[in-house]
């Protein structure tokens, strides 16, 4: 039989993982990215990774636990199998990123030490400095770099993945690639391919993300058949830096060391901020949340910040929205474990976070969304089935997506210090998956299709790509792209509402019109990044479409996707029996909702316009619940649906024992 | 009137083309650092003379200073683009900003250039912990704070460039394997498990282009963005070879 070949697409923490897990296993992989891979998005990410360790679970913490903070920070959109498995993995995925070398920071006896993140109460996260993304995949990068030694990995950095080749009976049999510098474009034939191509910040224009995250990949894989799931599912990051080119990621682990939120009482104070006496500043998230404190969720802490912005009017600057991140009364050893994220403040914006506090506000972050992909649920152990070769595999045979490209691990909304772990773990996973694929392929191997099925696919590519070229017009694509990321910002990210949502969309269709009249300043053969560009600010477009009409259709509030017009209001009487009462009926809501939306969003690729379907989640192992991280006044909430649930099991008592009960809707 | 600035770029339209000289007008805006800049002219690549011109290449990509990607020479100092302010650069010459591409490395254009060697060199001192498998097999061995907190300084390497731009004894005319690739080698020489693979480490770096050829001048520790104690792992380097040829001279 012909020797077998992987197309890896994106050398971050996923791709990474997965061509080493390959290449260890004797299949030969291909590696493209567009940077050389140790500069991917993931050495961006600072804060740590999760696990259960020896330090917690003496606390009273277990794997079961890291899974119910998982999917309850996801707001249970998460199918929870694959997410149960991670939980139980994420020990020992740290144990192995040990073995291979990262600095991980370190107790007086030599383990390794741990801090506190948002949305749990213990200490999981593992951590190296304030750089942990960077030491993950560095030690990931040169375990590579051993294998592209041995000849099991070909690397091919700056080269752009333009599109995957799908034979006429579906079955994905490669991809095409372009070089960067020489322009050149070519097929790579493999019996499977792995997009491990990161998230989409790019599509707001301003985020945390890199250049190379514009979601281009995705795009072009959902425009070639494969689906994209819970689009309008998008992190907004609470505590970011505000920039002209870019809004720097200012970590959760300042806060997880200590660091406090806070705004002046009096708006827009304009004394030094160290000269504020404590009764006159409004630590917001502490006294909102007295549970969580200011470790509350991402989604959470991000609103309340907006809401302290927006609607109390308190924002630090009057030009510009802004609260204080204060870690000015940290002890000195603490503020060394963040030393690598404190230069960046200081670096960017000239002020020394040590001594004054750091101003910030939420960006665009994450997308919790991405190409859908399938896993095999293992029915004994809750979780999956190892080695399976669903896990992790598209719609389309042949076709596998890892890491933040995938849609899989966080739901609606996204724990800290989760991502590092879900984009390793889908990386570890999928190699055996794609080995026990290689041996049973349904159609037979890429190597015997014929060479017009490749010929075909680099024609057609090269066929846009000289078209683009030759397109005479008057748009230039800088402004468009400048244009899509304003309104994508503006109306698509922390608090949405129908009709904005559907200026959006109109907003979209004018782009999309113009885009056809789009023109290159360089219309050269070599190294031409304007062409990279302009390609890549369709499928950017193409993307801002289906997450605002995803974001459309969902009329709830859930996780990340916050539509105030559809919030279930909150109980707030004063007289106990009224109390009560209002929380009954908030909780019938609740559970009405969960009848309704508790689904998977799916788009697929139509030329009219996506179309979206909603698939049940599987919420088998954990029941919903409701959301409310220790807010005041939800304690009412709480006991009533624990009422709630309980007559619901009595209801179904006698048939629960043969049937395995689920969580889910009242009757 | 918006206030403009002029940047002065040193740009070749592909590799072994004649270079040239183009300015641009940009206009100033608070915080801008040299990446915003160029991202502005590629936006409208017009230069100071009113004639069309094409958006000038450049690597870029964390725009925060960890990934190592967009090193250039500004105003005659190898650095990372993305933290260089206008603000400061102003302040050093009120009359422009100057860009210019590496002269170590090959240009692939305008200010783009090809480092691809500095991975090389470190597959060549082999750069990694080899590990008995990616199974599970528990956790990695104890390792002090002490020697956490002098591994980790050498661990944020980015492979950007800059130390082997300034370093005089790196050029075509020699083999020197550059201070970079050195201080990997040391970081891996005193990992618990890293070090069953020291002797071979060391002895690339006690052959042709190895630690040898350093001339100690320094300048590397100087232009590193991530401060890493360059000089220590050369010196260490130097002590260390040296102990391998006796060892090795002695046949243990």
């Amino acid at each position: 039989m012909a020797k077998q070949h992987v197309v890896v697409v994106g050398g971050g923490l996923a791709g990474l993982s997965a061509a080493m897990k390959l290449a260890e296993a004797g299949i030969h992989v291909y590696l493209i990215s567009m940077v050389p891979v140790k500069r991917s998005h993931s050495v961006c990410a600072q804060g740590g990774i999760n696990s259960v360790n020896e330090y917690t679970r003496q606390q009273g913490d277990n794997e079961w636990l890291h899974f119910d903070d998982t999917v309850y920070g996801g707001d249970f959109l998460q199918n929870q199998p694959p997410v149960k498995e991670m939980c139980d993995w994420a020990p020992r995925v740290i144990d192995l990123l040990d073995r291979l070398g990262v600095p991980f920071n370190r107790t007086p006896e030599g383990k390794r030490d741990q801090r506190r993140f948002g949305g749990t109460m213990f200490k999981r996260t593992a951590f190296a400095g304030a750089t942990t993304g960077q030491q993950l995949i560095y030690a990931l990068d040169e375990q590579v770099r051993r294998w592209e030694a041995e000849g099991l990995v070909d690397k091919y950095e700056y080269w752009e993945f333009l599109a995957p080749i799908i034979d006429e009976n579906g079955n994905c049999r490669g991809v095409v690639a372009q070089d960067m510098f020489s322009m050149d474009i070519r097929s790579f034939a493999a019996d499977a391919v792995v997009l491990a191509t990161g998230g989409c910040g790019l599509i707001y224009g301003r985020s945390t993300m890199s250049m190379i995250c514009t979601g281009g990949a995705a795009g072009r894989a959902f425009r070639a058949g494969v689906k994209y799931a819970n689009a309008e599912f998008i992190q907004v990051h609470p505590t970011a830096i505000p920039g002209t080119d870019k809004l720097r990621l200012m970590s959760e682990s300042a806060r997880g060391e200590g660091g406090r939120v806070w705004v002046p009482t009096k708006p827009q104070d304009e004394r030094d901020p160290r000269s504020i006496p404590p009764h006159e500043r409004y630590y917001f998230l502490e006294e909102r949340y007295p549970k969580y404190g200011n470790l509350v969720p991402r989604d959470i802490a991000t609103r309340e910040i907006f809401d302290v912005c927006a609607n109390n009017g308190l924002s630090v600057e009057k030009e510009r929205m802004c609260v204080y991140l204060d870690v000015t009364e940290l002890p000195e050893d603490t503020l060394k474990k963040l030393e690598g994220i404190l230069e960046i403040y200081e670096k960017f914006q000239g002020a020394d976070p040590r001594v004054v506090p750091m101003k910030i506000f939420p960006a665009v972050h994450y997308s919790m969304g991405g190409l859908w992909v399938d896993y095999a649920r293992n029915d004994d152990t809750g979780g999956v089935v190892l080695a399976s070769p669903r896990n992790q595999h598209s719609n389309v045979p042949g076709l596998f997506v890892i890491g933040e490209a995938d849609y899989q691990y966080h739901g609606a909304n996204r724990l800290g210090a989760n991502s590092l772990l879900s984009c390793i773990f889908a990386g570890l996973i999928v190699g055996p998956s794609i080995e026990a694929w290689l041996k049973a392929l349904p159609d037979g191997s890429a190597a015997d299709r014929p060479v017009s099925l490749f010929d075909g696919a680099c024609a057609r590519q090269r066929g846009r790509l000289e078209k683009l070229i030759a397109q005479p017009g008057t748009e230039n694509p800088y402004k468009l792209h400048h244009e899509l990321g304003e309104v994508m910002t503006r109306n698509v990210t922390v608090v949405r509402n129908n009709k904005d949502l559907r200026a959006t969309l109109d907003k979209i269709g004018e782009l999309e019109e113009r885009y056809k009249n789009v023109a290159l300043s360089d219309r050269g053969n070599w190294t031409n990044q304007n062409l990279s560009f302009a390609r890549a600010l369709e499928d950017m477009v193409l993307l801002a479409r289906v997450i605002t009409q995803c974001a459309l259709k969902r009329d709830e509030c859930r996780g990340a996707h916050y539509k105030p017009e559809f919030q279930i209001q909150s109980p707030d009487a004063d007289e106990p029996a009224k109390l009560r009462a209002q929380a009954r009926t908030w909780c019938e809501a609740f559970a009405r909702q969960i009848d309704r939306w508790l689904k998977t969003t799916i788009a697929e690729f139509n030329a009219d316009g996506p179309l979206i379907s909603y698939e049940d989640v599987d919420v088998g192992l954990i029941p919903p619940r409701p959301r409310t991280y220790g807010l005041k006044g939800a304690e009412i909430i709480e006991e009533v649906w624990r009422e709630m649930s309980a007559q619901r099991q009595s209801r179904r008592a006698p048939q629960s024992a043969a049937a395995g009960v689920a969580g889910g809707s009242l009757e | 009137m918006s206030r403009k600035i002029k940047i002065n770029i040193l740009r070749q339209e592909r590799p072994l083309a004649a270079s040239n000289w183009e300015s641009f007008d940009v206009p100033y805006e608070h915080g801008m650092n040299v990446t915003t800049v160029l991202q502005r002219i590629a936006a409208d690549p017009v230069t100071s003379g009113r004639s069309p011109t094409t958006p000038v290449a450049y690597d870029a990509c964390c725009l925060e200073e960890v990934c190592g990607a967009c090193s250039m020479v500004i105003n005659g100092r190898v650095r990372q683009a993305c933290s260089a302010l206008v603000d400061a650069l102003l302040e050093e010459n009120l009359g422009a900003i100057e860009l210019r591409p590496m002269t170590k490395f090959p240009v692939i254009r305008d200010l783009l250039v090809d480092r691809r060697s500095m991975f090389a060199s470190l597959k060549r001192v082999k750069a990694w912990i080899n590990i008995d498998g990616y199974h599970d097999l528990g956790p990695g061995p104890r390792i002090s704070p002490t020697e956490q907190e002098q591994a980790y300084p050498l661990s944020k390497c980015m492979t950007c460039g800059c130390c082997v731009e300034a370093c005089p004894q790196f050029n075509d005319r020699s083999a020197f394997i550059g201070p970079a690739a050195v201080s990997q080698a040391i970081l891996f020489n005193a990992h618990p498990t890293g070090r069953e693979d020291r002797d071979a480490r060391l002895e690339i770096l006690s052959g042709p282009g190895g630690i040898a050829d350093c001339g100690n001048s320094q300048n590397c520790v100087k232009v590193c963005p991530k401060d890493i104690p360059l000089t220590d792992s050369i010196a260490k380097a130097g002590r260390d070879t040296t102990l391998y040829k006796v060892r090795k001279w002695f046949g243990r």
